[in-house]
Parts: structure tokens; sequence; C-alpha cells
């Protein structure tokens, strides 16, 4: 049964078409698919050297300082939501998660528990409404959206009925507090720290290559045999841990706890910074070194029209043009990628 | 080729199978013989019970009653896995690969290299790897391994995705129209490598196609199914695009008559 039909080509490597033009924008735009964390990290250096610039010394010194501050707890919420948005979720109850858990510690440690321990369980409640969230998305079938806002309000209320709207004092001693949040550099070591590890762990390990995988392309995941509901599921968890640490750091970083300090206006600054960062809302592609640097350009900007006396109505606007601007890119990248691979298939003349 | 015409032996077979969903009976009755070594050529209409059969034969579904052999001994399959562990493997024309992950990435994903105590994914090795199995495979002309999959043309992904297929030496690959929406050009590639498929790494290869005439170029055998039956089994060799255009055409004609009931001659 040999196949007269067709008689073996002379061609017997398979000569896959290279693209017929290369042109600089399809390079840059497939430099920036590979690297999406650029573009952040380049606008907040000009943005950096531009306040430097007009503020001179007035932005150097003790405000660097207070600029690491503003940055470090963005940071931290930002390399979460840049790892579930990833995976194809988003998490919207960040925010009241980081407002409940140094309550918590603050509550545990005045019945009597050492406040390291405290603290420890507070992270580990926080990890657990993460779950709960996961649980809740993956295996009933609510979109996390849904999930996450449904459990912001309930945690919103919790906190409020348990402090009754008051106040109150973060617990522990001076090395705690230096260690935890108070201390000058310490919140945003541990930014970087958080950022180093969640970078590893999305580039090195097999748990963030089916991040990118379960959020890029269901099916194939599938596929693979991966499990699908366990990567997103701890996503959520890691995401609720981040956010219980970031709470307990500017809660004693600011020594006061303040039952309204988190809510939404955290959670979205953390999320505008992750898509700032490179991120895609639609899952599949992102960085957390982008995350983090997202978080820079929008605290660099914040403190620098604080400096400049600008009005923070004013700050909303960039903000929001920010968050445009980067989502836009990110799509018309996507479309340059993809139109340059339909224009491909198409048969070609000279062929024939 | 080198297939030898005594009668090699089926290395799949499907005997008397039936699936049904719920109310619908999806596969009637189809027995099915995949000979090792060969390709078979597998063509019918939109709802035939193409795609169902290649669900259950690569562990995705499971029959209702009959049974899958495979080289002669039964067998069913509970999980994909399974299947592609019995080195069964198929590649559905919706390409399986992840935007945003590299080549390298692609072809590994599900089975990485790591190591240490952390488990560090060790990607130097997976691309240097990646890179010389797709250089066996005599996919030349990729891009570097580290290139996004999002970034390359339909040929190339799917090059890709029968190479992700291809990693585990499966014995028998499963081909879900591979050259759909694929221009002349690159369609021709992704056949000669399927050709090359059986006849260099002896793999016997079941393939859905849409196109006739590029089934019959590339397939040893034909087969029809129709509502849920084979209707039709012949070699390329005696058959021609002809008998099967018009045997195609033929049963939509008898299928248009029952529905309308007009005379077969007046249903067109």
């Amino acid at each position: 049964m040999s196949t007269d039909v067709s008689a073996p080509q002379g061609r017997s490597r398979l000569d896959v078409t290279p693209p017929t033009h290369v042109g600089g924008v399809a390079r840059v735009s497939a430099l920036y698919s590979r690297h999406r964390e650029i573009a952040a990290i380049l606008i907040s250096v000009l943005l950096f050297i531009y306040f430097l610039v007009r503020s001179g010394s007035l932005f150097l010194g003790s405000n660097v300082a207070t600029l690491g501050q503003f940055i470090a707890p963005i940071a931290i919420l930002a390399v979460g939501e840049a790892m579930l948005l990833i995976c194809g979720e988003i998490d919207l109850s960040a925010g009241n998660v980081y407002a409940l858990a140094p309550f918590i510690v603050m509550y545990l440690s005045q019945d009597h528990l050492p406040v390291l321990l405290a603290t420890v369980l507070a992270i580990l409640i926080s990890a657990f409404i993460g779950l709960v969230n996961g649980l809740i998305t993956v295996y009933l079938h609510v979109p996390s959206f849904v999930t996450t806002l449904g459990m912001s309000f309930l945690l919103l209320g919790i906190v409020l009925v348990v402090t009754n709207g008051a106040t109150g004092t973060p617990p522990g001693g001076n090395l705690y507090a230096d260690i935890m949040g108070g201390g000058n550099w310490s919140e945003l070591i541990w930014a970087i720290c958080m950022v180093v590890i969640f970078a590893y762990l999305l580039k090195w390990t097999r748990f963030g290559t089916y991040t990118f995988a379960v959020g890029g392309n269901l099916n194939a995941a599938h596929e693979a045999s991966i499990n699908v509901a366990r990567i997103k599921i701890w996503n959520f968890v890691l995401m609720g841990a981040l956010a219980g640490l970031t709470g307990i750091l500017d809660g004693v970083r600011v020594a006061a706890l303040d039952p309204t300090s988190g809510g939404t206006a955290i959670m979205f600054s953390a999320v505008a910074g992750a898509v700032i960062g490179g991120t895609s809302l639609a899952g599949g592609s992102g960085s957390v070194i982008g995350a983090f640097f997202g978080a820079v350009f929008l605290e660099t900007l914040y403190d620098g029209f604080t400096l400049e006396g600008v009005s923070e109505f004013a700050f909303d606007i960039i903000i929001g043009a920010a968050i445009l601007i980067a989502m836009v890119v990110n799509i018309r990248f996507q479309r340059l990628r993809v139109g340059r691979r339909f224009e491909e298939l198409e048969p070609e003349g000279d062929e024939a | 080729m080198t297939a030898d015409l005594t009668g090699p032996a089926d290395v799949l077979s499907v005997d008397h199978i039936q699936k049904r969903y719920g109310a619908v009976l999806a596969l009637r009755d189809v027995n099915l013989h995949l000979k090792d070594g060969e390709i078979l050529g597998l063509i019918g209409d939109n709802g035939s019970g193409k795609t169902t059969l290649l669900k259950i034969l690569s562990g995705f579904h499971q029959a209702t009653s009959g049974q899958v052999l495979l080289h002669g001994e039964p067998v069913v399959f509970r999980s994909v896995s399974a299947a592609r562990h019995a080195g069964i493997e198929i590649v559905y024309q919706d390409l399986a690969l992840v935007n945003g992950l590299s080549i390298a990435e692609n072809v590994f994903l599900g089975r990485e290299r790591y190591r240490g105590p952390l488990r560090t994914l060790v990607h130097r090795r997976m691309r240097k790897e990646a890179d010389e199995f797709l250089g066996r495979l005599g996919l030349a002309n990729l891009p570097g391994m580290t290139e996004d999959v999002a970034n390359l043309s339909g040929g190339q992904r799917q090059a890709i995705a029968l190479a992700r297929a291809l990693y585990s030496q499966p014995k028998i690959l499963l081909l879900d129209e591979p050259t759909a929406a694929m221009g002349p050009r690159e369609t021709a590639q992704i056949l000669d490598l399927v050709r090359r498929l059986r006849d260099e790494q002896h793999v016997s290869i079941l393939f859905v196609n849409h196109n006739y005439a590029q089934l019959l170029e590339v397939a040893d055998r034909v087969n029809l199914l129709r509502n849920g039956r084979i209707r039709f089994d012949k070699e390329v060799e005696d058959t021609s695009l002809e008998e099967i255009t018009e045997l195609v055409i033929s049963e939509v004609r008898r299928a248009l008559a029952r529905q309308t009931g007009l005379p077969l001659e007046d249903a067109q």
C-alpha cells in the first residue's frame, strides 16, 4: 500500500516559513512580549530623574525613605495581584484582608499570645481567607471578580463590627516594630524579598510555569495534566497571605490601626501597579518585577506631586490615564503580533 | 514505504463501539482498524462522530459499549494520561499551545526538568533538549527556543504542537485536522512531516481531515464515517478523489431526500 499519489518531495526539512518582514515595530513588540517589565522600569526611572531635576535635594534625603515606605505596601500587594491576574483571576478583597490582619495580631496578643505567634497566626488566617476565595471561585464556578467583591464587603463588615469602628494600637516591642515595618527601610526590604521570592516562583518553578499555562490556555493546561484547580487556589492563598503581611507591616509602621485604612483604594492601586507593570488583565502574561516597578511608578508620581503641591485630585486623573495607556499598549502589541501571524498564513503569489 | 501487503497487524482497533450522550447516539456501531505503520485517513461531516471517536481513543471519553483493542488486547482508557501512557498521543486542531510561554516551555509543559531541593527548573537544559529534539524532527528555521509561541506563524505553531505530542515517543498519533486554517505552503510542510513520521519513526497515524485531496496525498487508506458508522474503507490506490467526492455527495443527496421526502433525483 504505497502512496503513489504523492511522490516524496525533495524537501525533507520542514523549512518553516520565516516571517516575511520583521519590521522595527514587530521586533519591539516581540521584545516587549518577553520582557514586559521593561516599560515600567523605564518610566519609573524617567519619572524619578524628572522629579530629581525639578525638586532637587528636596526629593532626595529623608524623602527617599518615605518614598520607600509608600512603595512597599503597594508593591507587595501588586506582586500577589500580578500572580493572580496571570492565572486568570483577581482578588478585590485584598484591601480588607490588609485591614483585618493587624487587628487579629492585636486581639491575639491581648489574649496573651506571644506577638510573633500572633503575627504568624494572623498571616495564616489571611491565607485561609484566600483559600476560601479560591475554593468558591474554582469549585462553585463563581467568577473571582464576584467572589472577592463579596468577600471584600464581608471582611469590611467583620472589621467594623469587631472593632466598633475604633482605632487600635499594634502590639510588640521595639525590635518587633523595627523588623515588622517600623524601621526606616524594613518595609521596603520586605517588599524586595517578596519580589525576589515570587519572581523566582514565577520563572524558575513548575508552579510559575503552570500559573502562566492556566491563564494562557486552560485547555492546554488540562491536556498537559496540570491540576488547574490547585494552581488557582494556591495563588489565592498566596495573595491572602501577602495582603495580611502588608496590613501588619503598615499597621506597625504607622503605629496605629485604622479599620478603614485598607479597602478598595489600596487594592486598586496594587492592581494598577501590576497592570502598569505589564500584567494583562486577561491572564496569561505578566511579570512580578514589572508589578514592583508599577508600584514604584505610581508612588513616585504621588510623592513627586505631593512635593510639588499638586492636588491629590489630579493624581487620580494621572492614575486613571496611566492604567488606560498601559492597557491600550498591552492590547495594541498583542494585535501587532497576531496581525503578523495572519499575514503569513495567506498563500504567497510567488509560489505557484 | 515499507509496509508489506500481506497485512501488517492492527495496532489499534475499534470493535463495535457505541457512544451515547443522554438521548443522542453519537457513535452507532463503529469498527475501525489502524494498521501498524500506516496513515489512516478518516473523513466525515460535522456531527458524523469523528471527534467523539478521537475523544474515546485518546481517553477523554469512555465508550458506552464495545471495545478498543491495543495490539489485540482490550483496553479502557479512563483518562488522557492513561492513553498517553499506553503510547497514544493526540493533537487537536485548536492548538494546545500556551501563548506567553516559550517554545521550549511549551514542548516541556507538564514534564518540566528540575533539580535541587527547591525543584528549580533547568531552563537551559530544557532549551537544549527541545532544540535537539526539534532538530531531529527536521524542524528547521524555527526561531530561538526562548521565543514566545505567540510570535510564531500558524505552521510553526502546529509543528510545535506536533513536536510536543511526539516528545513522549508515541506509537500511535491521532491528528484532528492539523492543517485547518493553514496556507498551502505550510500545509505541504505539515503533510511532509506526517509522512516522515510514518516512514522514519514508524508511527501509526489516524488522520482526520476535511480536505479529501490532501488526505489522498498522504494517507494509505481512507475510512468514511457517517451517522455513527464506518461506511467506506478502501486503500488509497484503489480509490480516487472522484469516487470519494461522489460518495460524499450521494450521501448528502440521500440525506436530503430523507428530510424532504422528495424522490432521490429531485432532492438536490
